[in-house]
């Protein structure tokens, strides 16, 4: 049931992908598809979701101009309408162009992946962090259990936002200055990282202390199998279902989360913006009729943010089978 | 996961109290009792350790010398301030001395204003604690009957759409959806105040917005924008309990006696969502607290989340510490309220903890 | 039915228009920052002056076209020992609390704001001493000519002796040993407002002073002002918009054509005391940031005179300033003492002569840089970094941005850590020296506090330092020209603009703007 289920999510966002017919056959069969092709809301979400995926993976192709590399830019081009071409330089802008002349629809597809990328990256290094910490935490017990939750209680009680900023402030500290903006992804994503690991931990933890005492794991210790293989390979894929659920909603709390800490000027680097800061730089223009700086960026996190959230909330319904 | 256990939990409790002897009572105070003295140690340690990070991240916040001196100031001034901030002395130094002055009481005087940092942050909670309660009730009574409502109408159009809708609220960042709401009912729509605290009225020596009804109109956006977040989180909570308390034995039976289905759906499902509902809320007060930053500067909304932005940009570290401080001192009481709950309904805590 | 409606829907209409019509002497002003604190020594800032200017006064003041004229002092010049300033005292002025001002406040004042805790004491640090010649006159001694002492004055506000030392406040608060004193939190001036009320970062109320002595000298046309912070930009301009303030300062230049547009608002503009440049370490041996090894290109002012050309001061005036700002040639604004037009005059963008004089340096190729730049301080400062950014890839230099907020930008100018930076600077003094003093010297233990360039000239140094002492007005312009065609023929720094105020207002408010951003309110006019 739970390796069917991972095969129907990986399928969802790659229905193209030709597997063994058997897996086909299995999948298209399941309950997982047939609730998938009755609701039209998730068709058009995940498909909205590739669609990003697919923007982003190949925004250096796509976009059609290089907004980030300085030399390229021309301040004339600046404030440009959408569907319009600029009076001085006689660009065409299809989503118009910032205060520096940068085409918005550029800067859109280059801003989704940096989003995406801390996301995505933060929530597996949560997710890791989370499954392994509540593996050890549920199987092996004792003091062991006692620290690692005690550590995810002092967690808890940090609201993300603050966990980031301290996290930041610090970063920034260590880190030498002209490392910063490389680095400053990387603290964001361990900084929103660590504040998502908790919630795998006491997930995964609680499913590992039910499993622990069935019959199949003691049997599996008898015949001396390792602590190590006992848990990822016997233990975690009982877990995978419920693990799907909190990554998926994770991702959109992550991509959120980082929105928020640019609006606190902890979030990307203007050098390299995510959304969250293309929507911080847009919000100055809401009062002063540039509508499309603001409005693009924020309607394109709207669009990724909601799909995630909805496709989370879809899976985390049809996986659980007393809802059904 | 954890909602399945509390109904049968609170059913454990019910019984165990009320088979419960006098000496076992007694026990379980003594070791109620050590377990908040254990907590209020941990307390402590979590407060030196976030004290510590702070003031290490303070190094890299900047200089508040430049802030503190004119343009006009020399390379000298600049030193003997600093000599005199004692900001030269490793941080270990200035740590250990933050702590014993404000293990007094003492959290120092503001780099930017010259007042004393706690007079300073008192003034200010009163505004981000109305703050926080006006958008707790908000996001409470919402989500409460929202949540219940779309569990009862499970498949129901209008049920899916508040669903999606919410989704929209948890979607965007705070800021932007205040920005829009300013924009919205401020200066199209010219309804409600986009800054400020609007009128205060003074009870038992703290003024207080909410008691005026200019004051209530300024709060209904920042309330709005700061709940919103956790209308969605206890609206699918609700949702999510309700939809598995409906679906145990305990519902089932109550629909084969032949109650109503009103009386099932609010006089029994709804009362076993409460207490996993209730912790959690409980535990997002902290949260709220932390988003009011965002919100307090969006409304320029006079409470220590704004004074805590500025604090920053002035890099006036006695206000920042006081502030991480206090939030860490708001965050480990409701947890600890909230674990000194559980321990008093389920009593296997205390096995497993031991 | 309906009639009756509408008949008391007409006459509270009426009421609310009667009513708005008496409040109309109520001033609601927001601008982005409160003041800091209410001594009037303890900070040397622009929102804390702004609002001690309502309460406190100095000797003298500039008014709101930036003049100097009589405050608390109705006369001042040197006496016959040029070291020696006479003020003479306005007489019958008293404190908002009763008392009389006399001499005894001033020299209390004076010695007060010369403290070490106080934020003021490098403005007057030409003083050797402040003596009372008699109850209303007041004898000033410096330690050598200072033909300016009176510009330093402007922002060196007046207290009650006899109050601040019954409230225990004879010295500015000694922050760092938790000093605290009523002083803060209390005023008592002789300006032409009183404190009602004010709670810190939130909203400060003012009265009229009705005691006030230049009543029929000044309109006075408020009788209550309501001033109150608001952080961001948008929000400030949604306030106004939405008619909950009557006057804000710092709108930010992309709403200026909103305020402009709308029906009951107005615009109104000056040129600043404030421009903004780029300053280049150009002494160092070698720079940290470049990608040339052993060599400092900036040392060369080939290239330096490229950079300068390779900047399209236009485009950024028309684009990230929105046509508010004036370009310039020179880093002083037009109101200071020494500015001519040939200086002003910006050279034009021209990017093949740049290449060109790179190609010449030997630097054909270009080179790497990381340019510092303040996030917020100035008017859309990182936007002109990164059209500088843009500007400068075109020949070559590749820059790499990094932009901080103001705490962390300044101390790497302060501690001469930066290799190429933005800076923007405003004249108290309006005159020339004051630039020199700071921005061209080379660093000192006194002077040239801010001059991170590494620029280092003996005999500008020379020249510089007789200007404090030079009497003859004549003399001292034309070294002030000598120094101003050195430092621009040098390409000391790159100038940028200067930057333009602009204040929204309510229509019924006649106000014009003052190029320090000193709103007097004893000023104010209402239609």
């Amino acid at each position: 049931m739970d390796n069917q289920s991972s095969n129907a999510v990986e399928a969802q966002s790659e229905p193209n992908v030709v597997s063994a017919p058997s897996t086909l056959q299995r999948w298209a069969q399941s309950d997982i598809w047939y609730s998938y092709k009755r609701s039209p809301i998730i068709i058009v979400s995940s498909i909205t979701f590739t669609l990003l995926i697919f923007g982003a993976v190949f925004s250096a192709l796509l976009s059609p101009y290089t907004p980030f590399d300085p030399s390229s830019l021309n301040l004339m081009n600046g404030f440009t309408k959408p569907l319009s071409t600029n009076e001085f330089t006689g660009d065409y802008f299809l989503l118009g162009t910032d205060d520096q002349g940068r085409d918005v629809f550029s800067t859109i597809l280059f801003g989704l992946r940096i989003s995406l990328f801390v996301g995505v990256v933060a929530v597996l290094f949560a997710m890791s962090l989370g499954v392994v910490l509540g593996l050890i935490s549920g199987y092996i017990g004792g003091w062991i259990d006692g620290v690692i939750m005690r550590i995810a209680d002092i967690q808890m009680t940090f609201p993300s936002i603050m966990v980031a900023m301290l996290l930041y402030g610090i970063g920034k500290g260590l880190i030498p200055p002209d490392l910063r903006d490389e680095m400053a992804i990387w603290v964001l994503i361990i900084s929103i990282g660590l504040s998502e690991w908790v919630q795998f931990a006491r997930t995964v933890r609680g499913a590992t202390m039910v499993e622990r005492e069935k019959e199949y794991i003691q049997a599996g210790r008898l015949i001396g199998l390792s602590r190590w293989t006992i848990m990822l390979r016997h233990i975690l894929p009982n877990v995978t279902g419920p693990i799907l659920v909190i990554a998926t909603i994770s991702l959109a709390l992550a991509i959120i989360a980082e929105a928020t800490l640019s609006f606190l000027g902890v979030g990307a680097p203007k050098t390299e913006p995510s959304l969250g800061t293309l929507i911080n730089v847009g919000r100055q223009y809401i009062l002063s009729g540039e509508w499309w700086i603001l409005l693009f960026p924020s309607l394109t996190l709207l669009a990724l943010a909601l799909s995630v959230n909805l496709f989370g909330d879809w899976l985390r319904d049809v996986l659980n089978p007393k809802l059904r | 996961m954890d909602s399945q256990n509390h109904a049968s939990i609170s059913t454990l409790v019910k019984k165990t109290y009320q088979s419960g002897a006098l000496a076992s009572d007694f026990r379980l105070a003594c070791k109620m009792f050590a377990f908040i003295i254990r907590r209020l140690g941990q307390a402590l340690l979590v407060l030196m350790a976030v004290g510590f990070v702070s003031f290490a991240m303070f190094k890299f916040m900047g200089d508040p010398v430049e802030n503190m001196l004119g343009q006009e100031a020399t390379a000298a001034d600049r030193a003997e301030l600093e000599e005199r901030l004692g900001l030269n002395d490793p941080i270990v130094v200035q740590y250990v001395r933050y702590f014993q002055r404000a293990l007094t009481g003492d959290f120092g005087v503001s780099y930017r204003v010259g007042l004393p940092v706690g007079e300073v942050i008192l003034e200010r909670l009163p505004a981000t604690l109305e703050l926080a309660f006006l958008s707790g009730v908000i996001a409470i009574s919402l989500g409460f009957i929202l949540g219940v409502y779309t569990a009862i109408r499970r498949d129901g159009y209008l049920a899916n759409f508040i669903m999606t809708a919410s989704l929209i609220g948890v979607s965007l960042p705070t800021f932007l959806i205040g920005v829009f709401l300013i924009w919205l009912f401020a200066v199209k729509l010219g309804w409600l105040p986009s800054f400020g605290r609007g009128e205060t009225r003074s009870l038992f020596g703290v003024d207080l917005a909410i008691l005026t009804w200019n004051g209530f109109k300024s709060m209904i956006l920042p309330a709005v924008t700061l709940g919103l977040y956790q209308m969605t989180l206890i609206m699918r909570l609700v949702r999510a309990e309700m939809l598995e308390v409906l679906r145990t034995d305990y519902i089932r039976f109550a629909k084969a006696r032949g109650l109503s289905q009103r009386s099932v759906n609010f006089g029994h499902a709804m009362k076993n969502t409460l207490v996993p509902v209730i912790t959690v809320t409980g535990l997002q007060f902290g949260s709220i607290v932390a988003f009011a930053i965002i919100t307090e500067s969006v409304f320029q909304w006079p409470g220590v989340g704004l004074l805590f932005i500025n604090a920053v940009s002035f890099v006036d570290i006695p206000v920042m510490s006081a502030y991480l401080l206090l939030v860490a001192v708001i965050f480990v009481t409701v947890n600890l309220i909230v674990d000194m709950l559980y321990y008093a309904i389920d009593p296997r805590l205390s096995v497993r903890s031991n | 039915m309906t009639k009756t409606f509408l008949k008391l829907t007409a006459a509270s209409v009426a009421l609310c228009a009667g009513l708005s019509a008496v409040n109309a002497e109520t001033l609601r002003w927001a601008r982005a920052g409160d003041s800091l604190t209410l001594d009037p020594h303890a900070q040397n800032e622009g929102p804390t002056h702004t609002l001690a200017h309502q309460m406190y006064e100095p000797l003298l003041q500039r008014d709101m076209e930036a003049q100097i004229i009589p405050a608390l002092a109705t006369s001042w010049e040197p006496t016959e020992d040029p070291t020696v300033w006479e003020f003479k005292l306005r007489e019958g002025v008293k404190f908002h609390g009763g008392e009389d001002f006399t001499a005894d406040d001033v020299v209390f004042s004076f010695k007060r704001a010369m403290m070490p805790t106080s934020a003021m004491k490098e403005l007057l640090n030409s003083i050797k001493d402040v003596r009372k010649v008699d109850d209303y006159t007041v004898h000033f001694e410096t330690d050598g000519p200072n033909p300016l002492l009176p510009n330093n004055m402007t922002n060196l506000f007046i207290m009650d002796s006899g109050w601040a030392t019954d409230n225990g406040c004879e010295a500015p608060q000694d922050i760092a040993n938790g000093g605290d004193n009523p002083c803060v939190r209390a005023v008592n001036g002789t300006g032409a407002f009183t404190l009602e009320s004010r709670k810190q970062d939130s909203e400060t109320i003012l009265k009229q002073n009705p005691n006030y002595w230049g009543k029929g000298e000044f309109p006075l046309e408020v009788t209550e002002i309501i001033y109150t912070p608001i952080q961001e930009g948008a929000t400030r301009v949604s306030a106004l918009l939405s008619g909950e303030v009557d006057l804000i300062q710092d709108v930010p230049v992309q709403d200026l054509p909103i305020v402009e547009r709308t029906d009951g608002l107005k615009l109104n503009t000056a040129a600043q005391n404030r421009t903004i440049f780029f300053g280049m370490n150009q002494g160092a041996d070698d720079l940290t940031s470049d990608t040339v090894d052993g060599k400092n290109p900036l040392a060369d002012n080939r290239v330096r005179e490229a950079m300068n050309i390779a900047l399209n001061r236009d485009a950024i005036k028309k684009i990230v300033m929105r046509d508010q700002s004036a370009p310039t040639g020179v880093i002083m604004p037009p109101f200071v003492n020494g500015w001519t037009e040939a200086l002003d005059a910006y050279p034009e963008y021209d990017v093949a002569k740049a290449r060109a004089l790179m190609e010449e340096a030997g630097y054909g190729d270009g080179f790497g840089i990381t340019l510092n730049c303040p996030n917020d301080r100035y008017i859309n400062d990182e936007g002109i970094c990164q059209a500088a950014v843009g500007m400068l890839g075109q020949i070559g230099v590749k820059v790499n941005l990094d932009a901080k907020p103001k705490a962390q930008h300044f101390p790497l100018i302060q501690n001469k850590e930066t290799d190429f930076y933005m800076l923007g600077w405003g004249v108290p003094t309006f005159d020339s020296e004051y630039i020199f003093n700071f921005l061209t010297h080379t660093t000192t233990d006194k002077l040239g506090s801010w001059n991170a360039t590494g620029y280092s000239n003996p005999d500008l140094d020379a020249k510089i330092a007789s200007l404090a002492s030079e009497t003859d007005q004549e003399v001292r312009n034309a070294t002030i020209a000598e120094i101003w065609d050195t430092v621009k023929s040098e390409n000391l720094y790159l100038p940028i603009h200067n930057q333009v105020l602009n204040w929204g207002m309510a229509d019924k408010v006649n106000f014009a703007v003052q190029p320090e951003d000193q709103p007097h309110f004893k000023f104010l006019t209402f239609n």
